[in-house]
């Protein structure tokens, strides 16, 4: 097994080491009680888990002030925890419970917080980039220096909404960092086989969008290009795109078998490139933190996740009535 | 206490499936993450993964063996310091029965019609003696969003050609000039793009008015306006309402084809979420796009181009507005009832008209908005007149015609003495020759036709 490279210099204290590997350890362990839930029948559908992608949501909202919106795909379990959604709400939302974040009516794919600035959550692939963009606008219009945060992946790129999303974008110069999770496969397309570019940042070069490729498996490494780019936006120079490397560990839905690439593949990512496992050893060789520190954190997370669940199960289905609620706003 | 691995549901139809075979064996130390077994759903082999770190104790199902219902425990998970002496006080299983939640919805309380008897509501939608002046629709739509525009800040309009051009059809004429470059925003030519960035900006806390050049282009913005707009307040649980208003218009011009002729009353129509407007009078122009305006939900504005140019009386009156979800009963009448809605109702008035000289007296209804639909109105003039005719532009199937008939039918069955005829345009693409075009549409004397049927004259 090869060593795993921390080529980055940690360039943060320990307690913000820390909350990094708490945040993304959040992530990983909230997604694998997802996993089992769903092979119990407690989840349903559809259900993308983002285990291996931590360090790209993390990473991000380290540079984020409370008013900067985020926007994502149905891969969004992740973000919704890292910009401090409750994990009770979420969980409850995946077993289509009264006590989740839509009530039960939205599931894995559709959850929004307003107060949290989190606006889903979308299924239709590539239709959230103009929905960020325009969440953008409103910042621009009102006068605020709001960022917004647009995530898609590597699939969506191929979208034609994209691409005059980022035209508009570059005119207006709205204040959007435009987050490429490349993961290296669109469902089960491997970039090779659906993607003329091997750099999809690059394609902001025809729109006049800087931007820049990102090692999404260092969380620092993200940290530090999202710095760069949410100063970027919030003085006005318009959009940023950060296309962030990355890689899921498990299918791209749970009834995916994955067949398009091999276990030793996988594999391979796990063992030397794995973010957590990464910022683990800058804590311990560091000496940042003690086994037993880590330890602690671990079991604070697993006691989270594990009362989420809880909650997730305890939480009643919606009321029929609900069948017939929130269609409109009242007038 | 030891944990009990359970057979996994891997796709969201599974029931059951074969253990294909185990990648450990009792004793295994297992973390998180490692494969534990191959299963095969119905539609494929699945790699089986750790969610609990420990050592497997015991293996309880063979591999090889087929129909494992989901939930069947397969293996025992022992953690630190316990042995398999310890198995058979396993965690208790989560109750299948929760799994599989199958109760049938309940029938429709609130959004369903009332069978009860209709009650219209006829109150005039200006108070009498209002001053009135000769206004085209053009003019009145004009109107509309200047007067929004000046009485709240959030509210833009976005579009193509909106702003320098000073519109296509010229409908946002001057406001540029009075409202600056911020508030009217000349869009590129991208209609899927600049939608949704409409939406995200209404979520953002503004009000946007999105101007499409014609509803025909509206076609590749349609994800937007269904999928982002009018579903995500439902998915949200009450969060994420969406005020917005596209408009542009719709339906039939004059000889531009089958790309640019296509009513989408229907289409909209059957949106849940959205509200749908299709006016013909100016005042009814001018009066529901303000509503639309200001109303919390996405509203579909449906004008028509062949109307921008004609002149109605609208009153003069500081800030009026038409509510949502109430037809006007433009000519009262006792033999038939004759339901229309934007340009349809020039053949529905004409028809009227020529009725009136036959000793025939026909009852107009200009339904306006078409979600929320007025029943109501509809109902209790069919109640008086036995006789239906409805009138669209649209094409037959599955037409706001075909709707109204099949309401009429359940709420007021008994009281049609013949069956409902919808006249709508043709089951064709818009043709381009003038006298195919002409056929193409419904008319007038279709109008008449379909009331001679009705009242078996």
């Amino acid at each position: 097994m090869a060593a795993r490279k921390s080529t980055k210099k940690s360039n943060v204290s320990a307690d913000e080491l820390k909350q990094l590997y708490r945040d993304m350890l959040l992530i990983r362990r909230f997604e694998e009680k997802a996993g089992q839930l769903y092979g119990m029948g407690l989840i349903g559908g559809f259900c993308h888990l983002y285990i291996g992608q931590e360090a790209v949501v993390v990473g991000l909202e380290a540079n984020t002030e409370e008013g900067d919106k985020r926007i994502t795909t149905y891969r969004d379990h992740g973000h919704m925890l890292a910009c401090g959604m409750d994990p009770d709400g979420v969980m409850a939302e995946l077993t289509g419970r009264e006590g989740g974040y839509s009530k039960g009516k939205g599931g894995s794919m559709h959850m929004f917080s307003r107060d949290k600035h989190f606006y889903g959550g979308h299924g239709i692939v590539g239709a959230n980039v103009p929905l960020g963009a325009g969440l953008a606008l409103a910042d621009q219009y009102l006068g605020n220096d709001r960022v917004t945060f647009t995530y898609f992946g590597d699939g969506a790129a191929n979208q034609g909404q994209v691409y005059e999303t980022f035209n508009m974008a570059a005119l207006w110069s709205l204040p959007v960092v435009f987050v490429i999770e490349n993961n290296q496969y669109a469902m089960g397309t491997s970039q090779k086989r659906s993607t003329s570019t091997p750099d999809i940042y690059t394609r902001g070069a025809a729109f006049g969008i800087p931007g820049e490729a990102v090692d999404g498996m260092n969380v620092l490494s993200v940290k530090e290009a999202g710095a760069k780019a949410v100063a970027h936006c919030r003085s006005g120079k318009g959009p940023y795109i950060l296309e962030v490397k990355t890689y899921r560990y498990r299918g791209h839905s749970m009834s995916d078998p994955a067949k398009y690439r091999t276990r030793e593949e996988v594999q391979k990512v796990r063992e030397e490139k794995d973010c957590i496992e990464n910022v683990r050893d800058m804590l311990l060789s560091g000496k940042h933190a003690s086994e037993d520190d880590l330890k602690a954190i671990d079991k604070e997370i697993k006691d989270i996740v594990s009362k989420s669940a809880d909650f997730a199960k305890e939480s009643p289905e919606p009321a029929l009535e609900e069948l017939w609620t929130d269609i409109y706003v009242d007038a | 206490m030891p944990t009990e691995i359970l057979m996994p549901a891997l796709s969201p139809t599974m029931e059951e499936g074969t253990l294909a075979k185990w990648l450990v064996k009792e004793g295994d130390t297992v973390s998180s993450g490692d494969i534990l077994a191959e299963i095969e759903t119905d539609k494929a082999t699945m790699e089986f993964e750790a969610v609990d770190e420990g050592t497997i104790g015991k293996i309880l199902v063979d591999e090889g063996t087929e129909n494992v219902k989901v939930n069947t425990a397969i293996a025992v998970l022992l953690e630190d310091g316990e042995s398999a002496d310890d198995i058979g006080e396993t965690s208790a299983p989560a109750p299948a029965a929760e799994a599989a939640p199958a109760s049938v919805p309940a029938a429709p309380v609130a959004a369903a019609p009332a069978p009860d008897a209709p009650a219209p509501d006829s109150s005039p939608d200006w108070p009498e003696g209002t001053e009135m002046k000769k206004m085209t629709v053009r003019e009145a739509l004009n109107a509309a969003m200047a007067e929004e525009m000046r009485a709240d800040e959030t509210v833009f309009v976005m579009g193509e050609e909106v702003a320098e051009y000073q519109g296509a059809y010229k409908i946002t004429q001057n406001l540029l000039e009075e409202f600056g470059a911020k508030r009217v925003i000349d869009t590129p030519i991208t209609e899927h793009g600049f939608a949704g960035i409409g939406v995200g900006a209404a979520w953002g806390g503004l009000k946007p008015i999105v101007e499409f050049m014609t509803w025909n282009f509206a076609m590749q913005a349609i994800d937007h306006i269904i999928n982002s707009a009018a579903k995500t307040n439902y998915m949200s649980g009450g969060q994420l309402g969406c005020p917005i208003v596209f408009r542009g218009p719709n339906g039939a011009a004059a000889r531009v084809a089958a790309q640019h002729s296509q009513d989408y009353a229907a289409w909209y129509a059957q949106v849940p979420g959205l509200k749908v407007v299709q006016p013909y009078s100016a005042a009814d122009a001018k009066g529901l796009l303000k509503s639309a305006i200001r109303d919390p939900n996405p509203v579909v504005f449906l004008e028509n181009e062949i109307l921008y140019g004609r002149s109605f009386d609208v009153p003069v009156l500081d800030d009026f507005t038409i509510p949502f979800g109430k037809a006007r009963v433009v000519r009262s009448g006792e033999d038939v009832t004759i339901v229309s809605f934007g340009i349809g109702m020039q053949y529905a008035l004409e028809a009227a008209e020529k009725l009136a000289e036959d000793g025939v007296s026909a009852e107009v209804i200009d339904l306006r908005t078409l979600r929320p639909l007025d029943y109501d109105t509809v109902i209790a003039s069919v109640m008086k007149t036995n006789r239906c005719v409805t009138v669209e532009e649209g094409w037959p199937v599955a037409s706001i015609g075909n709707h109204i008939s099949a309401t009429l039918m359940e709420r007021a069955f008994d009281y049609l003495d013949a069956p409902v005829v919808n006249c709508t345009g043709k089951d064709v693409p818009m043709p381009y020759a003038a006298n195919l075009e002409k056929l193409a549409l419904t008319s007038t004397a279709e109008v008449l036709e379909a009331v001679k049927q009705v009242t078996y004259r």
